[in-house]
């Protein structure tokens, strides 16, 4: 056996047999996001689609001075709330004792008979959490109503009603319902890497700032054995993890949409085996720069609990990109792909939607990670290298 | 046979071995006595190729530590002072690890173990995971673990640390077995008793230089006393003494 292969066998078989390790990069990071993820996402959308269902609840005050209207509102779903004692609509949806006002004006039946647009004023709190869907709909209910009674006056004067328009608007959305589920799922990326990141870091820490707290790096060394060969031992299990936990994650994802009602919104996420197999070969270069800045971090830590530290904040370093893409609105560009961690959550986030990703941007994305990924093991070897990596002087 | 010529080792600016020349020759022990902070674990660290001295040469059977450094911790069998096994793996595979190492095939690693696991008495340990290993039971683990490839040098840093008296015993016979046997043994130490009763020669080190080397015999001749221990504390205030002067 070659001693390179004997450290990767030692250090596998020894983090399977601590509960700890397993628990956090078999089990936690790779169910965590999912199950989280797919929770709040199964919620938001019950919920939404529950909103739009039900009947939407008004204050209404002075329902007298307009009971065609707001029969003509109820028909629409508008379900009409008794005015409050004091009469004043301001002050209820002020004081949140009602979400939603609508206030007839006191000329309304005047006006309304002299053929003049009538008052109504809508009280709502664009702060609160639904205050704004709720308007939303109000607001469209009355408009409704507006254009009905309007055109009916136009017939009554003998003219088309289509006069009063004066452009025809009509709108076309161009997402495929997969790129609409892509939106939803705009984090999914961060959380296959942060899984790469949690499966890989416990053996990355343990390996080396542990050992040497253990006081087994020194022994270890004695060896007839070229440090770069232990280190490689090493740094294959952290990514033999690392890359178990992204797996598991992958598939823990893949179960867990298939539990969100996202047909009935018209959403549909690609995740098949031709997706899935794509995004786990293109992690593969990830993977390894990533299990190795973790080991380089915990090499120059001097002890477990600083590398902890360290290596933890390493793991935010993923979470920059993908809030930049989530918020900022740029569209995608070749140079884009030429960075690590951006162009993997790139790639993935166009696999998701369903669309094909050209041979250049990922080999592009994949090169330059290569070459990072060389590039940390060469600092690596020269931390291995080092008098001060078994040695506390 | 180890030689040592000349080495010399300084820690930012802090000079921790200073000139320090001796040999160990085979078929004896070479005890390496000295007080804490004396130099003893640095110049070992020097000679199993951990540390690189700043000058000085340390060759193993004429194999040059410089050049060959892993030549040269191919032919030592060594206890560092750092013993730290792997509590998740039992005292066999904490042992077969090293084996491995060092390039041995299974069948080997097999014999051998087995071997040490019969002479240093560790059969009801031996399947066990070392996480709950009394210090004697850890120590004789690291042992079985530095010797599994049949190193014809033993190198040992502060071996007896930690160990009750029936386990020092043990310990004690056991190296001996090693040296009948024709190999070269070498171990560090600051206890008086230990070198008295087990080695064929004796080198004192204190503030990083060798300030004495020879039989028990010699040394208690070069300072006039007639036991070992007034010897000891001699040689090593009269070098303190010259430290300060």
């Amino acid at each position: 056996m070659s001693p390179a292969l004997a450290v990767y066998v030692k250090e596998c078989r020894e983090s399977l047999r601590d509960k700890r390790i397993l628990l956090n990069a078999l089990i936690l990071g790779p169910l965590l996001g999912p199950l989280l993820f797919v929770g709040l996402l199964g919620f938001a959308i019950g919920h939404e689609r529950e909103q739009a269902d039900k009947p939407l609840p008004v204050v209404i005050i002075g329902a007298e001075r307009a009971p065609n209207l707001v029969a003509a509102l109820e028909q629409q779903g508008l379900q009409a709330l008794p005015e409050p004692g004091d009469g004043d609509g301001d002050g209820a949806v002020r004081e949140q004792r009602a979400s939603l006002a609508l206030r007839i004006g006191d000329h309304f039946a005047e006006d309304w008979r002299a053929g003049r647009p009538a008052q109504v004023d809508i009280i709502y709190d664009s702060s609160q959490r639904e205050g704004g869907s709720q308007f939303e709909r109000l607001h469209g209910m009355l408009e409704n109503y507006s254009r009905r009674t309007g055109a009916m006056r136009l017939i009554a004067r003998g003219l088309v009603p289509s006069a009063g328009s004066g452009l025809l608007i009509a709108t076309r959305d161009q997402a495929t319902p997969q790129a609409r589920g892509a939106l939803l799922f705009a984090m999914l990326p961060y959380f296959l890497i942060l899984t790469s990141f949690i499966g890989g870091m416990w053996l990355a820490i343990d390996s080396t700032a542990g050992e040497r707290e253990r006081q087994s790096l020194e022994p270890l060394l004695v060896n007839p054995v070229a440090r770069e060969r232990i280190l490689l031992g090493k740094l294959c299990a952290a990514a033999s993890f690392s890359f178990t936990s992204l797996t598991l994650g992958l598939l823990a994802f893949s179960i867990a949409v298939r539990f969100l009602p996202s047909q009935r919104v018209e959403m549909s996420l690609s995740l098949g085996p031709a997706v899935m197999g794509t995004i786990l070969l293109m992690m593969v270069p990830l993977v390894l720069l990533i299990v190795i800045s973790q080991m380089v971090v915990a090499a120059f830590a001097k002890s477990y609990r600083e590398a902890q530290t360290y290596v933890g904040l390493l793991q935010l370093l993923p979470l920059i990109p993908s809030i930049a893409l989530s918020v900022l609105p740029v569209t995608p560009q070749l140079w884009m792909y030429s960075l690590p961690l951006i162009g993997q959550q790139l790639a993935m986030l166009r696999l998701l939607r369903g669309e094909a990703v050209t041979a250049l941007p990922l080999a592009l994305c994949t090169l330059v990670t290569v070459v990072a990924a060389v590039a940390a093991f060469l600092v690596a070897k020269r931390i291995y290298e080092s008098e001060r990596l078994a040695v506390n002087a | 046979m180890i030689e040592l010529q000349q080495l010399h080792k300084t820690f930012g600016g802090k000079i921790a071995v200073q000139d320090v020349s001796f040999s160990a020759p085979d078929g004896q022990i070479t005890g390496l006595l000295g007080p804490n902070g004396a130099g003893k674990t640095t110049t070992l660290r020097m000679l199993y190729t951990l540390l690189k001295p700043d000058r000085g040469r340390i060759t193993v059977d004429g194999v040059d530590a410089a050049l060959q450094p892993l030549e040269v911790r191919r032919r030592l069998g060594v206890l560092p002072d750092a013993r730290g096994l792997y509590k998740r793996l039992t005292a066999r595979e904490n042992i077969a690890y090293f084996a491995q190492l060092h390039g041995l095939d299974a069948q080997l690693i097999r014999r051998r173990s087995d071997a040490l696991i019969e002479t240093l008495a560790m059969q009801d340990i031996a399947e066990r995971r070392v996480e709950g290993f009394s210090q004697g039971e850890r120590v004789k683990t690291a042992i079985a673990r530095a010797l599994v490839h049949d190193p014809h040098h033993i190198v040992l840093d502060e071996p007896s640390n930690g160990l009750d008296v029936m386990a020092t015993r043990s310990l004690r016979d056991f190296l001996r077995q090693l040296k009948a046997q024709g190999r070269c043994v070498l171990f560090s130490t600051h206890i008086m008793q230990e070198v008295a009763a087990l080695c064929d020669r004796i080198v004192i080190i204190a503030g990083g230089r060798v300030v004495a080397d020879g039989t028990a015999a010699q040394l208690r001749e070069l300072a006039g006393e007639q036991s070992l221990e007034e010897a000891f504390v001699k040689i090593i205030g009269s070098a303190a003494v010259g430290e300060l002067a």
